[in-house]
């Protein structure tokens, strides 16, 4: 390795360098990883609780402990699972669409993914100190409060969340500045890939919705570790606080899971229809459109708290309108396929389940929005599956088309169709049995929340239904898992433009991606920049700068130790041993204050080694 | 991050925003920022839920606040914005030591405003009004204790920046570092003249 300058970088090998890294494919593969990691973990946990409501008056699992499972599987599932597989998208993508040879903040990046990654392991934790978390994924108090949650259960969503939570905020604002600063040269706004739009916006979203989060989570530890008021009613405190807070975050949380996949859908459904998308700049506005509006709306989670019925008018209307941004959506999907070459690839597939699932999980919204209706459905398995029905079938089919799409350029391997094939039709069957029938299982009065139900209430035959559903879904997963494998071993290797229709700046260079991503930074001359130029007769992009020697920031330690800081510091102040949180905290602050002191000077790629091998995992 | 000042050793007139990385810095600030306002907003949306619930024999904001003490603290906070400006403008005119100067006194007003503040909440406590009193308490120690930790990590985080341009000087890599300092601190002034309105002068009022 040459060195333009004097300073000499230590490159590391092996396990080292995946803790140090700081290159953005790298740490998509790790958020990739860890998010499904725990994808199988709180998959485990549903499989359980599904196992336990198979029959009237199970026993296979406690009440206490259906109570626990039921909290962490839906905190597991969007904090930990669903979020860091959408941020292994954006790292291993966006930078590549846009022209970039990296993120904004490299070292923030890495400490981002190990916050994250350190605030999830310390929720788990909990499941063998004494109790998980058991008061519900929403925490609402006065469940709660230290009065009536005295284990530890609470303390550790309180801290692990806020500790993963640190990590999604810096990840906003990483690509938030990313997008906005490092883009090619004539890469404008409007020509911008729909993904990173997507992504765009839902940076923005975490940057605005995550403190209000932060807040809520540091009130509730106040009053559990130092005996605050905020929610103890005898003191004055008001529960319904928790209840605005949680959900002023909550709400715009559940766009920024489902906007990406929106991304997602609409770059496979473009690729193989062989279509530009339709409708572009609607698709564009109307995602801006629901950015917005996903901040007007989260008292609809709180219609039967009382708050009276201008406010449930009001929150009510303003929640149907989401559904004309969303409409104008799926109608664009619809026109893009319209009279398109379709290919249904294994991607394709999963892009495709999802138009007409997520227009179910649509209509139920409507439904649920409509204040006096929703006193009959508040509560009850018909919320379950409608919340499933944007989740599982909007963003894990959009995560699954979004994997299977851009696994060539993340590995340098095709996965193999066919078993990508199965794995959509097991999944999806298995999906659709689970949750379909719990649409019916609501509206014949089924709570949702409890451990077990009475024989003779007519719910047996359903929820048989909707465990072995849930079971195919686990065997779908499984397929997927031996596909990765099986493609490790002997997966067929990645050209450029693996999917020969390649529209976007990522399917120009080599897969996997190279440290630097691109040799010359590309010259975009209008919206699906590669296949202009392929339209034009152009086999590759235009180079908007001469070879030259490409700067690249060091790898670092310290995001690994700074989040390993506060690891330990939240053990210390959750037991109250004051001594071992202080040390935790100086940890991370002694970090911080070397990472000021010494400047990161990186080093340089000379023009001769630019025939580097790409990211290897 | 190859040239750390100009072929001819002078320092570009915006000096923070002279490379990429300064320009990242530089708006990735300004987000968190963003992000911070919505911190505080919330904290602000507690306090105000929680104010009145003050608890049968425990002392009103309006007992507890002595506006001159306050009035005091906001000037002193207000002054060291002023003195931050002028530090950024030493920058720009490339004046070193100025601007050092500048700074010194910014971290000597903030280190004045967090004595006064600590002194303010030693006096509450022994009036009766602790952390754990009442939820009036809580929100108001929580809300007026984040701004409080703000300014420390602001004085602490400005007096390491002084450290590294007297090692280092002024340069393309130390200049960001100096501005989004500044951005910061006038963040939390702002945020002060809302605490000094919705708490203090609302508490005073009724």
């Amino acid at each position: 390795m040459a060195h333009a300058h004097a300073h000499t970088v230590k490159r590391y090998r092996g396990l080292m360098d995946w803790l140090t890294t700081v290159d953005h494919k790298k740490i998509g593969i790790l958020y990739l990883i860890a998010g499904g990691l725990f994808f199988l973990i709180g998959g485990l946990e549903a499989i359980l609780i599904r196992i336990q409501l198979w029959k009237p008056l199970n026993d296979f699992v406690s009440a206490d402990t259906y109570n626990e499972l039921l909290t962490m599987h839906g905190t597991t599932m969007i904090f930990l699972a669903a979020m860091p597989m959408l941020f292994a998208l954006m790292n291993a993508v966006i930078p590549l669409q846009i022209g970039a040879r990296d993120v904004a903040f490299p070292f923030l990046n890495s400490l981002g993914f190990w916050t994250f990654f350190f605030g999830g392991v310390l929720l788990n934790v909990s499941w063998f100190t004494g109790g998980a978390p058991d008061a519900g994924w929403t925490s609402y108090v006065p469940l709660a409060s230290p009065a009536f949650s005295d284990d530890y259960g609470v303390d550790y969503y309180v801290i692990g969340l806020q500790i993963a939570g640190i990590g999604t905020l810096i990840g906003g604002i990483n690509f938030l500045v990313t997008i906005i600063n490092m883009r090619a040269p004539g890469m404008t706004f409007m020509r911008m890939p729909m993904f990173t739009w997507a992504i765009f916006v839902t940076s923005a979203l975490i940057l605005f919705a995550f403190p209000a989060l932060t807040v809520g989570l540091v009130a509730l530890m106040f009053d559990r570790l130092f005996e605050a008021n905020f929610f103890n009613v005898a003191n004055g405190g008001n529960t319904v606080l928790w209840e605005h807070i949680f959900w002023i975050f909550g709400h715009p949380e559940v766009y920024i899971l489902i906007l990406p996949a929106f991304g997602v859908i609409s770059e496979v459904v473009s690729t193989f229809s062989r279509k530009r998308l339709f409708g572009y700049s609607s698709m564009v506005f109307a995602t801006v459109l629901i950015g917005f509006l996903g901040f007007m709306v989260w008292a609809h989670h709180m219609f039967t708290t009382g708050l009276g019925p201008v406010a449930n008018a009001l929150f009510s209307i303003a929640t149907m309108l989401i559904a004309v941004p969303t409409g104008i959506k799926i109608f664009n999907w619809l026109f893009t396929m319209w009279g398109g070459s379709i290919k249904f690839t294994s991607a394709n597939l999963f892009a495709v389940g999802f138009v007409p699932t997520f227009v179910m999980g649509g209509v139920t919204g409507v439904m649920l929005a409509a204040a006096p209706a929703d006193f009959q459905y508040h509560d009850s398995y018909f919320v379950v599956a409608h919340f499933h029905y944007v989740i599982v079938g909007g963003l894990i089919l959009g995560i699954f088309a979004g994997l299977h799409y851009w696994w060539p350029k993340m590995f340098g391997k095709m996965l193999n169709e066919g078993l990508g094939k199965l794995t959509f039709w097991t999944f999806y069957i298995g999906f659709h049995m689970t949750f379909f029938i719990q649409h019916f299982l609501g509206l014949m009065g089924m709570p949702r929340r409890i451990y077990t139900y009475l024989d003779g209430l007519g719910f047996n035959g359903m929820n048989l239904i909707s465990t072995i559903g849930s079971l195919l879904m686990g065997l779908g997963t499984i397929f997927f898992i031996i596909n990765i494998i099986v493609t490790a071993i002997s997966g067929k290797k990645a050209s450029n433009d693996p999917w020969e229709d390649g529209r976007t700046l990522e399917w120009t260079i080599p897969s996997p991606a190279p440290e630097y991503n691109f040799k010359q930074t590309p010259l975009v001359r209008g919206y699906d920049a590669y296949w202009k130029e392929k339209m034009d007769g152009n086999k590759e992009m235009m180079p908007a700068e001469p070879l030259g020697p490409i700067h690249m920031p060091s790898p670092s330690i310290l995001p690994l130790f700074m989040s390993i800081g506060l690891f330990i510091a939240g053990f210390g102040f959750m037991y109250h041993n004051y001594a071992i949180g202080g040390a935790g905290l100086a940890i991370t602050f002694l970090c911080m204050l070397i990472r000021s002191l010494k400047d990161d000077h990186g080093f340089h790629i000379e023009p001769e080694e630019l025939e580097d091998k790409g990211v290897r995992a | 991050m190859s040239a750390h000042t100009h072929a001819d050793g002078q320092l570009p007139h915006e000096p923070e925003k002279a490379t990429l990385e300064g320009r990242n810095k530089v708006l990735g600030f300004w987000l968190f920022l963003g992000g911070e306002t919505v911190l505080f907003g919330t904290l602000f949306s507690a306090f105000l839920a929680l104010r009145d619930q003050v608890g049968e024999g425990n002392p009103t904001a309006n007992e507890l606040f002595s506006l001159s003490t306050v009035a005091i603290a906001t000037f002193i906070l207000l002054t060291s914005s002023l003195t931050s400006v002028f530090a950024i403008q030493a920058m720009h005119a490339g004046k070193k030591s100025a601007m050092l100067w500048w700074l010194a006194i910014t971290v000597i007003f903030g280190l004045g405003f967090l004595g006064l503040e600590i002194y303010e909440f030693y006096e509450y406590v022994h009036e009766g009004h602790g952390f754990t009193t009442s939820a009036f308490s809580s929100s108001f120690y929580t809300l007026v204790g984040f701004h409080g930790g703000h300014v420390a990590f602001g004085v602490l985080w400005i007096s390491i920046l002084i450290g590294q341009v007297l090692k280092k000087g002024l340069n393309v890599v130390t200049a960001p570092k100096i501005y989004v300092a500044g951005m910061y601190w006038h963040f939390i002034d702002v945020v002060w003249v809302f605490i000094f309105t919705v708490v203090y002068l609302m508490g005073k009022v009724g």
